[in-house]
């Protein structure tokens, strides 16, 4: 909301502040400034000045010479405005002065425009008579200003006075966030009020006084309300005799610098009252309105209506609708229709000054298209009290203006009005929520500004009456906030929470996770994030068949588009796209790691919340291959504890890795991840034009196995004793197996073994590979003697022959 | 048999004395003093010496013997000084080559600001709590005194999956599953992730981080709101940072306020990080509403407490004078180094 702080001072007359002091002030008591600008910004030795004596320019068919009365002297001024004529009143700005910007109504430049005296085609120039523009204004804002102009001033203006007072630019307008419980705020009236108790000065609104003809409403208008429970208040008043012309010029300069475009004298009564009440009115010809009969009711399923700016709009069944005795003649509380607009031959007119439901009336302007400054306001839903006071501000301005002539009385129909809602006056009880010590003397002051009323109810409690237009105040903790407002958040003294001690801590989870980032990152893998949701698209783009689990996907109905529509069931197409993203970029040797949760439903449709699962995702390309990455896991598994052996099952059936290099990993028979090179095609997929390697760990199925309990198993003490074997194995034996064997059949005394080689080639026979191991063993309690170790031997090497495999001489 | 014994050291102090190497310095050993040494032979031939005269000349021998290897020692260290010197002038090496690193892998922005944020509450004794992403309408909204047409639940701001489930708006609903436990008091901050429908760009992400906190006790006032956050916004941005609380409204606390640092670029000077103003906003807090705190089943006649909700991204994009949000979630190699 957009303000002049003139508009405001009317109706707080003692407010003199600074424009900083009174932002800083406002912020601090709760109606948030976001900024302000000063009007005469760059607007410097300008008066106004009466043109006595107009010449040719001797050497310039395009320019005049001017002589100019600015009070204390004559100046002559050379210009080119084709519209100033002798006895003109006009702003000048003198030698030396400044204007805000040029001609042309471009940008403003930010240090104004300074004017010197010169010479124009050899005629000297002492000064310069401005435009509009040039004072930083506009047309639009003052529409008396002529097109390529000088601005003509009335011609009571005194000459030599202030010409930028004389336009009303001596003047800031705020820019004010108002929050969404604070409706009143939305109005000039509102935010006065809170200047007043801000600054602690007398608040002074306007006194309405409505002087009306000896007729009555009644015989000219009738008003049906046929869904009540999306318009509770409907108020209409009649004027007639109206005579169409511009607004005085106090009531435009208001509008303009709240950034209003005044037009003529009934649109601008209408707009200065939505400003100054906060309360949206609209005017109907009351001409156009068929049996001089409103009904406000619901429209219908499939209906069309042309608003007034000439728009075609659909509308459903949850649009309320004003309507005349035969059709509908505008959208309530969003805008008017085409067939009943007000044209500048209007005789009578109809004032609507109505409470709209809130919430409907923001979802009908939305399912409509059209949000315009009254639906604003309405949505917030309005007091009720508040349209019966607007309107009658409306029709006294109309009177005093000279715009037309009052019909007596008024038509209101509405549902119960709201009765007045007392609270009771509890000072220790605020007092102990802010942790302050307030006096009851300065609470019932702040309140007394508020226009919260301190009474003695019949039981002879104290309590708090509060204004309708305070439908924020609900409870004692509402009080609690208007007396630490008041009081000043700033001065509420600063303690740390006493009471029971409790125990910081992370959850197991998060800590197995903090390990997870460490051993990454000790790995060389960078962390990345990526989102949540993303497109369908992905499962073609990992070969996910089309009957995958995966693709049971827990769907966003109004997502931003299809690219972020499903919550991602696997969180490799993040992964791949980050890596993807890397390599185009041409960055060399890339890892990244990410934890984050994929989304499994239990059941389409949603009935319950689906299972997150964290997952601890790897990925990677350049440097390093499929065992760098089991090098990651492993190093994982070792730090949080899991101190056995994964395995590892080349059968994973993943269709986005690899077939021929990729594995579950298995934990204590559990599958807990998998990991593998990226398939060819899903890297084409990706545009990713190298070798890539994926891990995941399904980190719920890790964490029962994590554990951060260490025991101290001694240090060896007696002496290992290692034998070395060579092997020829047929080819399709895995590591794994002899590996499995070595463990099974090694007993007690075996404490490790360490592949050292494994060649593929020509010494060896077809169909075989050379892999060679080497073998520990070690007693906790003794030397290993020869036939210890030669026992242990032979069982290995006998389980080894039952696979087929020999011993290498 | 004296002055053999001193021509017998004298001779071997000469060999001493030229030899050049370790190996010629152990020949002198072996010629003088080893089995079959010059000394050893002179020993031998106590046999001829006099009863009497035998430990006179034992000691005599024994001095001789003692003196070559206190000599020989001598020279020996000397001379292996002087090979380990050799050799450490012949490996000196280039100490500006260049560094042998592992390359370890850096953490997202926003986990070191978060890490940052946690490591302060758990020191105030505060949990550290998750809940689910996709949450319930009841938990994100309803408990958290945010009714049914409250335009903050206009679907412009929220991802439905259906009617009554949603993407988290926000850290919040953790606060309410929280206190539905029942077990008081409570300290806690839940930290991650939260959905808003805006569109990506510098400064939107449809997907960002949430820390929320939450402290329920007997006797918690704003005071003690105040107290906390000013402690966590010295510990977050240095010890000389000042706050500045301003009247607010949300729906779920009652009395509201933001809360503004003073700009930690500037010191509050105004400069063109915090747009002349010497503040930065940086988040949101309250007393808990009476509502949400009775609809939770906690009686608020007994228990006050206060919350407040901070953005993980703007923390992160503030201390690290990161300009456009997108980057944190492109996971460019560069740009996750810088951390």
């Amino acid at each position: 909301m957009n303000t002049a702080l003139s508009w405001i001072k009317a109706y707080v007359p003692e407010l003199a502040c600074t424009d900083q002091e009174y932002c800083d002030a406002m912020t601090l008591s709760g109606t948030k400034v976001e900024g302000y600008e000063r009007l005469d910004k760059n607007l410097d030795k300008i008066v106004v000045g009466q043109v006595e004596k107009i010449e040719k320019h001797p050497d310039a068919d395009k320019l005049i010479v001017c002589q100019v009365n600015v009070g204390n002297e004559t100046i002559q001024i050379v210009t080119g405005a084709p519209n100033v004529k002798e006895g003109d009143k006009v702003p000048v700005v003198l030698d030396g002065g400044k204007v805000a910007g040029g001609h042309d109504g471009g940008p403003l430049p930010e240090e104004g425009i300074k004017i010197k005296a010169g010479k124009l085609r050899g005629v000297p120039s002492n000064g310069m008579m401005c435009s509009i523009e040039e004072l930083g204004s506009s047309r639009e804002m003052y529409p008396d200003a002529p097109e390529n102009g000088i601005y003509i001033l009335p011609q009571d203006t005194p000459v030599g006075a202030d010409a930028v007072e004389v336009l009303g630019l001596r003047d800031t307008v705020f820019e004010y966030e108002i929050t969404s419980n604070r409706v009143d705020c939305y109005s000039i009236l509102g935010i006065a009020r809170e200047a007043a108790a801000t600054f602690r000065k007398p608040f002074v609104p306007p006194v309405v006084e409505v002087k009306e003809n000896g007729e009555n409403v009644n015989d000219y208008v009738s008003v049906e309300v046929k869904d009540t429970d999306l318009c509770t208040r409907y108020c209409a008043r009649v004027c007639k005799n109206i005579k169409i012309g511009p607004s005085p010029e106090w009531m435009q300069r208001r509008l303009a610098a709240s950034g209003i475009r005044p037009i003529n004298n009934l649109v601008d009564i209408t707009n200065y009252v939505m400003e100054e009440y906060g309360q949206p009115m609209h005017a109907f010809d009351l001409d156009k309105v068929a049996g001089h009969k409103i009904i406000v009711r619901r429209a219908k399923d499939g209906d069309e209506f042309q608003t007034l700016d000439g728009q075609m709009r659909k509308l459903d069944s949850e649009v309320l609708m004003i309507c005349d005795a035969e059709k509908e003649i505008g959208i309530a509380g969003i805008m008017g229709g085409e067939n009943s607009k007000i044209t500048d031959d209007v005789k009578t007119v109809l004032f609507e000054a109505a409470t709209f439901n809130g919430a409907n009336i923001r979802k009908s302007a939305k399912r409509i298209g059209l949000r315009t400054d009254a639906s604003g306001i309405f949505e917030k839903g309005l007091d009720p009290y508040n349209a019966q006071a607007a309107i009658d501000r409306a029709c006294q301005l109309i009177e005093e203006l000279g715009c037309g002539e009052v019909v007596g009385g008024m038509v209101d129909v509405c549902e119960p009005l709201p009765e007045k809602k007392y609270l009771s006056f509890l000072p220790g009880k605020y007092n102990k929520l802010l942790g302050t010590d307030v006096s009851r003397e300065d609470m019932l002051e702040i309140f007394k500004r508020l226009e919260i009323e301190h009474i003695v109810n019949s039981s002879g409690e104290e309590c708090l009456g509060i204004p309708s237009f305070r439908q924020d105040l609900e409870g004692d903790a509402d009080i609690a906030e208007e007396v630490a407002r008041f009081f000043g958040y700033d001065k509420i003294p600063t303690t740390l929470p006493s009471g029971e001690a409790t125990t910081g801590k992370l959850s197991f989870k998060m800590r197995v996770e903090a390990k997870a980032r460490d051993i990454a990152e000790f790995c060389g893998f960078s962390q990345g994030m990526s989102y949540s949701f993303e497109s369908p698209k992905v499962f073609d783009k990992l070969l996910l068949p089309q009957d995958s689990p995966l693709r049971q996907t827990v769907t966003i109905s109004n997502p931003l588009g299809e690219d972020f529509s499903v919550m991602r069931t696997i969180s490799l197409n993040g992964m791949l796209t980050s890596l993807a993203t890397n390599y185009n970029r041409r960055n060399k040797d890339v890892r990244l790691y990410e934890l984050g949760n994929i989304y499994l439903p239990h059941a389409l449709p949603l009935t319950e919340l689906p299972d997150e699962r964290m997952q601890f995702t790897l990925g990677m390309y350049g440097e390093g291959d499929f065992f760098t990455m089991k090098g990651v896991i492993e190093e994982f598994f070792d730090v949080i504890g899991m101190r056995k052996k994964p395995v590892y099952d080349p059968k994973a059936g993943k269709p986005f890795l690899h077939p021929g290099r990729q594995a579950n990993i298995l934990y204590d028979g559990k599958v807990v991840g998998y990991l593998g090179e990226v398939h060819p095609e899903v890297l084409d997929n990706y545009n990713i034009g190298t070798k890539a390697y994926v891990a995941v760990l399904d980190m719920p199925e890790v964490l029962p196995f994590a554990t951060f309990n260490r025991k101290y198993e001694g240090i060896a003490k007696y002496p290992a004793v290692s034998r070395d074997i060579s092997m020829v194995v047929p080819k399709e034996i895995l590591v794994g197996q002899i590996e499995n064997m070595i463990a099974q059949r090694g007993g007690k005394i075996l404490e490790s073994y360490q592949l050292f080689d494994i060649y593929e080639g020509a010494q060896i026979k077809e169909g075989f590979k050379s892999v060679a191991y080497s073998i520990t063993f070690r007693a906790k309690d003794r030397t290993l003697e020869e036939n210890d170790v030669a026992a242990a031997m032979k069982k290995i090497l006998n389980g080894l022959e039952g696979l087929g495999i020999e011993l290498r001489q | 048999m004296k002055e053999k014994l001193e021509q017998i050291k004298q001779e071997a102090l000469k060999q001493i004395e030229v030899s050049d190497a370790l190996e010629k310095l152990n020949e002198v050993r072996v010629n003088f003093l080893g089995k079959k040494g010059e000394l050893t032979a002179v020993l031998k031939s106590m046999k001829d010496v006099a009863p009497e005269d035998r430990p006179k000349v034992g000691q005599l021998v024994n001095e001789t013997r003692e003196e070559i290897e206190r000599v020989l020692d001598e020279a020996k260290t000397k001379m292996e000084r002087a090979v380990r010197e050799a050799k450490m002038k012949a490996e000196v090496i280039d100490v500006t080559l260049p560094a042998k690193k592992n390359n370890v892998g850096h953490r997202h922005p926003n986990t070191i600001a978060l890490e940052e944020v946690e490591r302060i509450f758990v020191g105030m004794g505060y949990e550290v709590v998750e809940g689910p992403e996709v949450e319930k309408d009841y938990y994100n909204f309803e408990a958290l005194n945010i009714p049914a047409d409250h335009p903050a639940k206009d679907e412009q701001d929220t991802f439905y999956i259906t009617g009554d489930i949603l993407l988290r708006t926000q850290t919040s609903p953790v606060q309410v599953r929280e206190m539905e436990k029942g077990k008081l008091p409570i300290r806690m901050i839940a930290p991650g992730r939260v959905f808003r429908s805006d569109e990506v760009d510098a400064t939107h992400s449809p997907s960002f981080h949430q820390i929320e906190g939450l402290v329920i006790d007997k006797n918690i006032t704003f005071a003690d709101l105040k107290g906390t956050l000013a402690e966590f916004a010295r510990e977050l941005f240095g010890e000389d940072t000042k706050v500045k609380f301003r009247p607010h409204h949300f729906p779920f606390t009652e009395p509201s306020a933001e809360v503004d640092v003073s700009c930690f670029k500037c010191g509050g000077k105004g400069c063109r990080f915090c747009k002349g103003s010497g503040w930065i906003e940086i988040l949101g807090c309250g007393m808990v509403h009476p509502r949400v705190l009775k609809m939770s089943g906690i009686d608020p006649e007994e228990y006050s407490g206060f919350a407040f909700g901070v953005g993980l991204e703007r923390i992160a994009l503030l201390k690290y004078e990161i300009d456009d949000m997108r980057l944190l979630y492109e996971n460019d190699i560069r740009f996750l180094k810088q951390f």
